[in-house]
């Protein structure tokens, strides 16, 4: 007997990676993500994460590999989506991204942006100026994230946040997340303002 | 003296073939002697005893004695003892372990195991000299003195173990001498009945090694000079600083009551388990 | 108990934790550790979950004391075990020999980063393979499992505790900080489909009783502190009462037992995973993490018509000579893949007997080795 294994089988691959600075909770929205997409959508998924040696402060991302097969090398190589919410971030990691891959960047800290599409928005400034909080502004890329794509579910996002939020937090967080989920939509409407 | 006899013979290994490992005139055999009689007079059953000790001459003492006998590496015996107590809390714990390996070796593990208050009795035997490997000088060897690695004589600090053990939070603390044998075994009483970390200290005679190296004469030289510095921590009180210069204290130095490790680690499973 | 998992329901879990689950199903009840990174989280879960089994969590003072205590829970009737990572493994092994020629059985886990000295804390490296097996001096045999996904992760702990429990002997678990810190949707076993072993307990009274005694297994019944055996144990050379001993034959008795125990029983001890070997005529050999890359470079080959298989040893101490011989005879090729400078390659060059090839590929800067480098150096060599 041999073994042909076709070319589908494995490569059906979606390549996600949450970039920022220690402390901004990268490695935590990686887990609610890595949570949604393999428990409540019940796709295969893996989440690996990167960092400094130290907790707060260095460099810091967590990578999430989905795919429908199962998954062996745990890792990314092109990334089909990225959220850099530092300017070191979004500099490091912006090549790694495929040619149609979406970038997408905290607006209110990252300045300087590379030639290519990016959609930004003020991830930072909303969680200070709306919740009261910079903590959650990972949440609510969260949810823009689950906006602009197709590769989690609400719902799924939603159970996730519910189970992962530390205790006490889980209002303020979904809170954050429906606030994620709405400014796509705000852009657009904002966007098609400007064209009258 | 026959009495005394009788009552050793009576816990020790007779399967083990004797002699010792010590040499003639060593202080050693007399704190085996006095422990054996302490924990006699305390009425503790054999099974109840783990006595668990390093590397050195002093802690070649488990295996002569039937107990439940753990003879660890250089420096560890109170790691393993933490270990065999947090297992088994109704062992009463004793380690036997020497200035070398209780204080340089293993000197991290006698602070932490103190700081930790566990309940573990450790009798340190300060013979002053790393005697087992031929004399070299230990952290309890005196300023000037002599050791094979100390030829032109030692130029170190040497710690005091019973400050040490004070500072790093035992709730018991004293210190005897080979020749004061009947303050030493109420000594050792009071450190095993003690809850939570206890040392005794015991200045321990090495005519062999450590006396030839510094011409301290034989064994009976020894245990006089001991009579003659040895002061109690009563008898001190009623003493004039100058008189008390060239003297060390004996007796119950330190006791104080703090909670044990053990018990509290019992309240610890408790509020896990959400009964408390 | 939320991390108790009752029914059987795909979960998204961390090496980490999936280590330390498995642990407390094979009935861990002892922990001491100390902090290191990448394998923190297995003393940070099980200092918040062994405590509710009624088991018992001590973070000591290094790893020095970590391992020290482990042996004496254990010796007291314990399932201990400890967690670190190449600086603790390190300062720990003067002990894991004391436990393997006083025949301790305990758990070590390290989770691998990149070294010598504190190297690479954060980033991934197998180089501690060589120290599972030869890290304390002297002579004697090793039990090393490694893990390449979340759910061997929780297998393979409660492998090792049975392993452990049955030779009475410390057996080591090899993870890495990919395999430690990644996580991934799994399926866990259900408590009754869990096999536990415990070590066997003697039958005859104390009188009776040798705690090393040599018997036509090689493995000695097991007593514990306190139960009324008063038994001696010693790191020094010992009879089979555990005195000890200056006397040749008794000597050779003792160190003969430790080798026997381990290689008469290599059958059950050796486990090899395989994947597509049917009709490979070259193979890749992985195990850890890099064992997750190779499965996925041999499927791009598979799909260009190349008959290369899989051989992942979970056994990767005792080294699976007997198996690797045959291969070696039946293969054209072998490419060997590790995160090393080259430590099981040689072992694989020592049992090459037959016809094939040994090639090997290795990267040690810290990064995961990626399925297409395997792929390319396959074509490379064949």
């Amino acid at each position: 007997m041999e073994h042909v294994i076709k070319h589908t089988e494995f490569q059906d691959i979606y390549e996600i990676r949450l970039s920022g600075s220690g402390g901004q909770g990268l490695i935590f929205v990686g887990t609610v993500l890595a949570e949604a997409i393999g428990i409540y959508d019940g796709k295969n998924v893996t989440q690996t994460q990167s960092y400094g040696p130290e907790a707060r402060g260095g460099a810091s991302r967590s990578d999430i590999v989905v795919s429908r097969s199962e998954i062996y090398y745990p890792k990314t190589t092109k990334l089909d989506l990225l959220l850099a919410l530092t300017q070191e971030a979004c500099d490091q990691y912006c090549l790694a991204l495929k040619e149609d891959g979406i970038l997408i960047i905290d607006s209110s800290l990252v300045t300087q942006l590379p030639l290519r599409e990016v959609l930004g928005f003020p991830f930072t400034q909303i969680a200070k100026e709306k919740l009261k909080t910079p903590i959650v502004a990972n949440i609510i890329a969260l949810g823009t994230i689950g906006a602009l794509t197709k590769i989690v579910s609400k719902k799924a996002l939603i159970e996730a946040v519910k189970k992962r939020a530390p205790k006490g937090t889980e209002e303020l967080n979904l809170k954050a997340l429906e606030l994620g989920f709405g400014l796509p939509r705000k852009r657009r409407n904002r966007r098609s303002r400007e064209k009258k | 003296m026959e009495q005394m006899t009788k009552i050793t013979y009576r816990y020790l290994r007779t399967k083990k073939k004797f002699p010792s490992v010590w040499c003639s005139g060593c202080g050693i055999g007399i704190v085996f002697g006095t422990l054996i009689r302490a924990i006699d007079n305390l009425k503790l059953g054999k099974d109840q005893i783990a006595l668990v000790s390093g590397i050195g001459c002093s802690s070649r003492m488990p295996v002569y004695a039937d107990f439940n006998t753990l003879h660890t590496t250089h420096g560890r015996a109170l790691a393993f003892a933490t270990g065999v107590k947090m297992a088994k809390p109704e062992l009463s714990v004793i380690v036997i372990t020497g200035d070398g390996d209780g204080l340089a070796i293993g000197g991290n593990h006698f602070i932490h195991t103190a700081r930790r208050n566990i309940d573990i009795t450790t009798i340190l035997l300060n013979n002053n000299t790393y005697a087992m490997t031929g004399g070299q000088y230990s952290p309890c060897t005196p300023f000037e003195k002599y050791g094979t690695t100390a030829p032109f004589g030692n130029v170190e600090r040497p710690f005091d173990p019973c400050d040490l053990a004070k500072g790093s939070g035992a709730v018991f603390v004293a210190r005897g001498t080979t020749y004061h044998v009947i303050q030493l075994q109420k000594l050792i009483e009071k450190a095993i009945v003690k809850k939570g970390f206890s040392l005794v200290e015991v200045v321990c005679h090495c005519p062999v090694i450590y006396g030839r190296l510094n011409r301290e004469g034989s064994a009976v030289e020894m245990m006089k000079w001991q009579r003659k510095h040895a002061v109690s921590i009563e008898s001190a009180q009623r003493m004039s600083p100058e008189k008390l210069k060239d003297k060390f204290l004996t007796g119950v130095l330190w006791d104080i009551e703090f909670p044990e490790y053990c018990e509290e680690y019992e309240k610890v499973i408790a509020r896990a388990q959400g009964r408390s | 108990m939320e991390e108790k998992v009752k029914e059987k329901k795909e979960i998204l879990l961390q090496g980490n934790v999936a280590c330390a689950q498995g642990a407390l199903a094979a009935g861990l009840n002892f922990f001491a550790g100390y902090p290191i990174t990448p394998s923190t989280e297995i003393a940070e879960y099980l200092a918040k979950n062994l405590p509710k089994y009624g088991g018992k969590f001590i973070q000591m003072e290094d790893e020095i004391a970590s391992i020290s205590a482990v042996i004496g829970a254990s010796l007291a009737g314990a399932k201990a075990m400890t967690a670190t990572s190449g600086p603790g493994f390190s300062l720990m092994q003067e002990n894991i020999g004391y436990a393997y020629i006083a025949e301790v059985p305990c758990v070590i886990v390290d989770v691998q980063r990149g070294g010598p000295s504190t190297g690479l804390p954060t980033k991934v490296s197998q180089s501690d393979t060589m120290q599972a097996r030869w890290g304390t001096h002297g002579d004697y045999h090793s039990i090393t499992l490694a893990v390449s996904s979340v759910k061997e992760c929780f297998e393979l702990i409660i492998r090792a505790f049975n392993l452990s429990e049955k030779y009475r002997t410390p057996v080591i678990l090899l993870m890495d900080e990919v395999i430690g810190h990644m996580r991934e949707k799994v399926t866990l076993p259900q408590p009754e489909e869990i096999k536990v072993f415990n070590r066997w307990k003697p039958t005859v009274p104390p009188e009776w009783y040798q705690h090393f005694e040599i018997n036509p297994h090689f493995i000695s019944p097991m007593a514990s502190f306190g139960e009324g055996y008063r038994f001696n144990v010693t790191g020094l050379t010992h009879d089979p009462l555990g005195f000890p001993t200056a006397k040749a034959q008794e000597i050779k008795d003792k160190l003969d037992k430790l080798r026997n125990k381990i290689e008469h029983n290599i059958n059950d001890i050796v486990q090899v995973k395989e994947e597509f070997m049917e009709d490979a005529t070259s193979a890749i050999f992985a195990y850890g993490s890099a064992a997750r890359s190779a499965r996925q470079a041999i499927r791009i080959a598979r799909q260009k018509r190349i008959k290369v298989g899989l051989i992942q040893p979970t056994t990767v101490w005792p080294f699976p000579d007997v198996y690797m011989e045959h291969m070696s005879d039946k293969l054209e090729l072998i490419l060997v893949v590790e995160l090393n400078q080259g430590q099981l390659v040689n072992e694989v060059l020592r049992t090459n007997c037959g016809r094939a090839r040994i090639r090997r590929l290795n990267r040690y800067d810290g990064e995961l080795i990626t399925p297409d480098e395997i792929f390319k150096r396959l074509r490379e060599v064949r």
